[in-house]
């Protein structure tokens, strides 16, 4: 069994280290060629062309598209994630400031998400075709096709103008403590708990209902065993399976959230760091950017999967494609 | 799905055997569309934006775009019934006049999506090979970017306008909608009908387009509606964000973004009512998707 582990792990790193070049030429192709003339794009249509031209020589964007992208892709692998346009300074120590900030706002949404949607989930499939079921289900549903904007402007309203009960900026002062700081992310964080909650609790209700068809929970019925004890101990343990993956894929969409979300709320996470370098048309901050949040997501996907088949090895041939 | 055939040259015997079920199926689905609240609810408000869009301009009680200085900032009165922005512009004029660019750009970009897409299915689960590896590699890089960002790329390197957020939203969407395109086909490649097309000699590309693709409208229809509420979404947000609709235009997700910063101050008409707006229709289109994702299941 373990060896059998081992194997299919290291196929699925190698999975996710062919999907990470892809990337990066996805996002190579998008920085560096598709602008076509990267100093014309960031000085501008009236800029001397002799301007344009020593500008491109100096970001090195005159070379052959290989050896730049051989160049920057050497200077990753160093830690080196080039010089950003705007600050003159170089892009990574930028990046992992607002990683770890937005990771404190996604660790804060899961933190009330999970427990939520895991809750409703199971609730809706155990109580499986009643008003209870209906009403979390497209609760659910509704709520997550709702665009973050929408429900930050109810959450800003709601909370912050009319209720005065929370902050409108998730920037807390100087020097606040944990506390302080938990006060200010848990506006913004809750436009990313709506949008999570319903593919969450989708998934939590239907491993649930699988699970409660299966044999072994008849079984465990037929035993005679009391319907907490059979929930608690069969149906659970295999229904939160699958919501683990889900979790793990929602991280990308979680983070295409934080875009908007920073925004809205002022918070200078990874989300606002690629946008304000979009604006700014901050090619190497841009890129930089981009390329962790898709690690990131890459790196979520494999360490659910892998733990997914960790607690059922039987997962591990459909899960290697 | 019906895997009846297709080709005109269909005889009497046809009309017998093969392609009764598939008839007698047609009326059942289309009970089900009828009798749902979801699908005529998702209709309703789709129609009513449809409309806003259309006529708006020639109905509304301000122009949207006139600005009045002396009222900046009104709260909704008898005179503006949403108030007015800082611009003293009417809201509930320009909300209403704002549907008409999200609701021409969404449904083009999902139509272009659709179109690629469908193309790129019916190739990658027809011809498999070469073309279908690397349709999955491509969506695997896909799917490990959120939608907004790869956007947001797309569009600083390609420069802004309405037809680049068309392109850039149809692209993306494009390797999606094929992978259940592709799906679909996958079930339909097996059957008699496409070896017997197979073997009167037809070229690949008739079996694939003429033969193949009516029988998976159901999945591609869905797939469209759903994609449309994605792309919406999509639209509104990169406009929040200042990557999509341009000023002056009255656009939701732009007029939230020039007036959230004033909400502070107590202001809450300037976002409200646009908020609400475009919740009304991704809910509106999603309620339209399901109907008819149903209505196909039955």
């Amino acid at each position: 069994m373990r060896s059998g582990w081992g194997a299919w792990f290291a196929r699925r790193i190698s999975l996710s280290l062919l999907t990470l070049f892809l990337l990066s030429l996805v996002v190579f192709a998008g920085g560096q060629l598709l602008p076509g003339n990267v100093g014309r794009t960031i000085l501008g249509p009236l800029a001397d062309a002799r301007a344009v031209a020593a500008l491109n020589h100096q970001l090195g964007v005159d070379r052959p598209a290989i050896v730049q992208y051989l160049g920057w892709i050497g200077g990753l692998l160093h830690g080196n994630m080039g010089e950003s346009l705007e600050f003159r300074s170089p892009v990574a120590p930028f990046i992992g400031a607002a990683l770890v900030k937005s990771l404190k706002l996604a660790a804060v949404a899961f933190m009330i998400v999970v427990p939520l949607s895991i809750g409703g989930g199971v609730v809706a499939a155990l109580k499986a075709g009643t008003a209870i079921d209906r009403t979390i289900s497209l609760a659910g549903l509704s709520l997550t096709i709702i665009p973050e904007f929408v429900s930050s402007i109810v959450v800003i309203l709601l909370f912050g103008i009319w209720l005065r009960i929370l902050p409108i900026s998730a920037s807390w002062p100087e020097g606040a403590g944990p506390l302080d700081q938990l006060r200010h992310l848990i506006p913004p964080a809750i436009p990313l708990v709506v949008i999570q909650f319903g593919y969450i609790a989708r998934m939590a209700r239907a491993g649930t209902i699988e699970a409660l068809e299966a044999d072994y929970t008849r079984t465990a019925i037929l035993k005679g065993l009391p319907r907490a004890l059979v929930v608690q101990r069969h149906v659970l343990r295999n229904a939160l399976l699958p919501t683990i993956t889900v979790i793990a894929t929602q991280t990308a969409y979680l983070v295409g959230g934080l875009v908007v979300v920073e925004t809205l709320f002022r918070y200078q996470g990874i989300g606002s760091l690629i946008l304000t370098a979009a604006r700014g048309k901050d090619f190497p901050m841009l890129e930089g950017g981009i390329l962790t949040v898709g690690a990131v997501y890459i790196g979520a996907t494999l360490i659910a999967d892998a733990l997914a088949v960790l607690v059922n090895p039987r997962l591990a041939p459909e899960m290697t494609g | 799905m019906s895997a009846g055939t297709t080709t005109s040259d269909a005889g009497p015997l046809a009309e017998l055997t093969g392609d009764m079920p598939a008839e007698a199926e047609e009326p059942t689905r289309w009970a089900v569309l009828r009798r749902s609240g979801t699908f005529w609810s998702g209709t309703t408000i789709i129609g009513f934006w449809a409309l806003a869009a259309i006529f708006g301009p020639r109905v509304v009680p301000w122009d949207p775009y006139a600005t009045d200085l002396l009222h900046e900032l009104a709260p909704p009165s008898a005179v503006h019934w949403f108030g007015t922005d800082q611009l003293g512009r009417d809201i509930f004029s320009r909300v209403i006049v704002g549907s008409r660019d999200i609701l021409t750009i969404a449904p083009l970009a999902t139509l272009l999506g659709t179109i690629v897409g469908t193309t790129l299915g019916l190739a990658g689960g027809y011809l498999g090979g070469l073309v279908d590896t690397l349709l999955g590699r491509i969506i695997e890089v896909l799917i490990s970017l959120p939608l907004i960002i790869v956007a947001l790329l797309a569009l600083v390197a390609l420069g802004l306008s309405s037809v680049t957020v068309v392109i850039v939203i149809g692209l993306v969407f494009a390797p999606l909608i094929a992978r259940t395109v592709r799906a679909a086909v996958l079930g339909e490649r097996a059957l008699d009908y496409v070896a017997a097309a197979e073997l009167r000699g037809e070229s690949a590309l008739a079996i694939m387009f003429i033969e193949i693709m009516p029988n998976v409208m159901g999945p591609i229809l869905v797939e469209t509606t759903v994609r449309l509420g994605y792309a919406i979404f999509t639209v509104a947000s990169l406009s929040f964000l200042g990557f999509g609709i341009q000023p002056p235009s009255p656009d939701w997700g732009l007029a939230i973004a020039e007036n959230y910063g004033v909400i502070a101050g107590g202001y809450w008409w300037t976002v409200a009512f646009d908020a609400a707006a475009t919740a009304s229709l991704v809910v509106g289109v999603n309620l339209f998707a399901d109907g008819l994702h149903e209505a196909l299941a039955a």
